[in-house]
């Protein structure tokens, strides 16, 4: 770690106080960023400026603390550091404190947060300008890095559950952020249904975790789970496996993988952030959080990565027959989250968390990119009066001439997420499928999960050659008149498409392997940095990565894979021909069952969305509800209470006589039972 | 001395007045028989005030002060009630049945 004379001082007075405030700086700026642009954006949504300057303002400035305070606080914590802020639920031997741990992993994962975060608020300053909702827009952004921040911080199970909540709730009023379109409001319904039965994995993780452990602190969770649990028992499996349930849910995992795409419906940059950079991943840092739990259970380990392989493949075949530019990067994304659930399930939590790292870069670029062509393309349109689709790559074509910078920019994300050296995606790639291939030693599963994960990798290249040479190569297809109207993004908006761009380039060197000679940088960097966290898990269950020729092999392998996919994808698409989208003809055959996602939606709907209504609407509105609920137990009460009343009133029948008569009876009983 | 005897006539005098209140319907009469019932117990205070001190009595002036408050109040009321309905007669008036 390096840092200023300056800082050091600093650092040596990094005290609980001094950290304390750091933190409250880190959550609080964007917390203050939200009440005030949501102040705005019920009283001066069109107070624009104040907005931008707000929104992305707190987030460079907590971007900034975090890279100013972080160090500091590290120093000399190796374990990490615990900072308790309230006692939240002191319940007899729950106690739950609103804690924040701050420890090497938590630290990554802030700093891309914040990081990323700030590109994507300076992107969406260009992008939303003319949307009338630009405040609210800013308000929900900047409420969403506070939850995430929360999220990553967490220092228990409750707390990161109330990030982990809250980011969903984000996502879904950002998914349906143009909700007076119908599809819109379901895509984001539909998020938020399918994380709930995530969640509820989550919760009973909890549960079983507090019934087993007695606790839900990560750090006491951590030293105690292994002289707790046996290892491989039935305990730690059902504890991890549910537990990736939640983050199945939350990180878009086979099956409950169908909410991403649809969460395209979203603002372009949302996607980038939330739906690939930051959000999704957060099921691979709860897997690299409690990594001990995994290390210690095989069997859902070994589940984690088959499920990560699994989607890695599907998802990026889903990718290869997409028109809708972001549906391509959605479910790309998908199949990168599986590629990261591949390296945290093998027991690579550094090779996990470095592919979170660059995918954060990559993808976000991606994202913005694709952004920014839509905004070309919607201008263009919008200029025309047209109503095309302006997301259709078939309507795209050749832009390369109109928007240089963006596609010189995608070209770069393009070969770092298909994964061709020296560019980011080409390392952590490589270090997952190593790491798979290594455990495959160990047990022969993971030679099938690493054949999967080389496959999905040919894939990705293939699409996304196919992406870039429909969108930026050939011939125009947006049309004569609307040709006119296409023209690069504004700076605000190339900027960050810059920065990630260098960021993806050389995100690789976060963690360079050991075959690159030293004298390019420090190698393993990653890796060493997060030791403090990974060396619980790695104890447990070690992971010994290949060395010498089969390292050799192995990447030689993976530079072979990603040139040839990209080499195919350039060639097919190149030799289809290509027309708008309005003439062309509908997929057909196994094409056409790519293009409509293997009708997992229609399945879906079919087996249990359906049932589930007419069930609700059948049983229980129309029987239960109204049968026994409305008529039986509400009317029902009325009716005996009203009766019983009736019953009560014929006492009163206003004849004094009938009065004295009762108590007089009264009286006497009385005086019997006391006189007695 | 002679406590049984005072005693006895109490209770007759008590139980009569229980049976008008329950038996009569003409308020003045009910009323009346309240009254009743209140010396009645007077009576036995005042009876047996020889055994167990002059507390007895001190409460009999008790007695007949809260009677004379209540005659004013009731006869006030009663008054009120047949100016209303021009009868006294408790079955006519039956205007808080339920």
């Amino acid at each position: 770690m390096t840092h200023s004379p300056a800082l050091h001082a600093l650092a040596a007075a990094a005290d609980l106080p001094t950290a304390r405030l750091y933190l409250i700086a880190l959550v609080g700026l964007p917390l203050l960023g939200f009440l005030l642009n949501g102040a705005l954006a019920i009283w001066r949504p069109a107070a624009k400026n104040a907005v931008s300057v707000i929104g992305s303002g707190v987030l460079i400035v907590a971007f900034s603390v975090a890279l100013l305070g972080l160090p500091s606080m590290l120093e000399g914590a190796e374990e990490g550091l615990v900072v308790s802020l309230w006692s939240w639920m002191p319940v007899g031997p729950l106690q739950v404190n609103v804690s924040f741990l701050v420890d090497h992993l938590s630290a990554v994962m802030v700093c891309i947060v914040t990081g990323v975060g700030s590109l994507i608020h300076l992107f969406s300053i260009g992008y939303m300008k003319s949307d009338p909702g630009y405040a609210r827009y800013f308000a929900y952004l900047n409420l969403f890095i506070v939850f995430m921040l929360v999220l990553v911080l967490g220092s228990s199970m409750p707390v990161m559950f109330i990030g982990w909540e809250g980011v969903g709730l984000c996502s879904y009023l950002l998914i349906g952020f143009w909700f007076s379109e119908k599809a819109n409001a379901d895509a984001g319904k539909k998020a938020f249904l399918v994380n709930r039965i995530g969640d509820f994995g989550f919760l009973l993780a909890m549960f079983i975790t507090w019934q087993a452990l007695g606790t839900l602190d990560f750090t006491e969770l951590l030293s105690k789970a292994p002289t707790t649990l046996t290892v491989g028992g039935s305990v730690v499996t059902a504890i991890t496996l549910f537990l990736f349930l939640g983050c199945a849910g939350k990180s878009a995992q086979i099956p409950l993988y169908v909410w991403l795409p649809d969460a395209m419906a979203g603002p372009t940059p949302v996607s980038a952030l939330i739906h690939a950079a930051t959000m999704v991943t957060a099921g691979v840092y709860l897997v690299a959080r409690t990594n001990v739990l995994f290390a210690m259970a095989p069997f859902s380990s070994s589940v984690v990565a088959g499920i990560g392989a699994l989607t890695a493949l599907f998802a990026a075949t889903i990718g290869l027959r997409q028109y809708d530019i972001k549906k391509v990067l959605a479910y790309s994304t998908v199949s990168q989250l599986g590629y990261m659930f591949l390296g945290v399930g093998t027991g690579a939590i550094t090779a996990g968390v470095f592919h979170l790292a660059t995918h954060a870069f990559f993808k976000a670029l991606l994202f913005l990119g694709s952004g920014s062509v839509i905004h070309a393309m919607h201008h263009a349109y919008h200029a025309t009066h047209s109503h095309e689709d302006a997301q259709d790559m078939r309507n795209m074509g050749g832009l390369r001439r109109y928007m240089p910078v963006t596609a010189i920019l995608m070209g770069i994300a393009t070969l770092a997420i298909a994964g061709v050296p020296p560019f980011s995606g080409f390392f952590s790639k490589d270090e997952i499928l190593s790491a798979a291939f290594a455990r495959g030693a160990e047990s022969p599963a993971y030679y099938v999960y690493w054949g999967m994960g080389l496959v999905a990798a040919a894939l990705t290249a293939f699409y996304m050659a196919r992406l870039m040479a429909m969108t930026f190569f050939g011939v125009n297809r947006t049309g004569a008149t609307e040709r006119e109207h296409l023209h690069e993004a504004p700076w605000i908006m190339t900027g960050p498409l810059l920065i990630l761009g260098v960021l993806s380039l050389f995100g690789g060197w976060l963690n360079l392997p050991s075959f690159i000679p030293a004298s390019f940088g420090p190698r393993g960097f990653l890796e060493h940095w997060l030791e403090p966290v990974t060396k619980a898990g790695a104890g447990v269950h070690p992971l010994v990565m290949p060395e010498g020729q089969t390292e050799t092999m192995l990447v030689g392998l993976a530079v072979v894979i990603a040139l040839g996919g990209l080499f195919a994808g350039w060639r097919a698409t190149r030799s289809t021909a290509l027309v708008p989208a309005h003439n062309a003809i509908p997929d057909r055959g196994f094409m056409g069952v790519l293009y409509h996602k293997y009708y997992v939606d229609e399945l879906y709907d079919a087996m249990i969305v359906q049932p589930l209504l007419w069930f609700s609407t059948t049983v229980l509105w129309k029987n239960v509800d109204q049968k026994v609920v409305d008529t039986g137990a509400v009317n029902g009460s009325a009716r005996l209470s009203r009766g019983l009343g009736w019953l009560g009133s014929r006492l009163e029948s206003g004849q004094v006589g009938l009065y004295v008569m009762l108590f007089v009876v009264g009286a006497l009983y009385v005086l019997g039972v006391v006189v007695r | 001395m002679l406590i049984g005897p005072a005693l006895a006539l109490s209770a007759i005098l008590f139980s009569l007045g229980v049976a008008g209140v329950l038996l009569r319907r003409n308020a003045i009469v009910l009323f009346m028989c309240i009254e009743l019932m209140l010396n009645a117990v007077n009576l036995t205070f005042v009876a047996l005030s020889q055994q167990h001190g002059l507390s007895g009595q001190v409460i009999v002036f008790f007695v007949m002060t809260v009677a004379a408050a209540e005659a004013a109040v009731g006869l006030a009321i009663i008054l009120a009630i047949f100016r209303h309905s021009r009868s006294v007669d408790l079955q006519n008036i039956n205007l808080l049945k339920g």
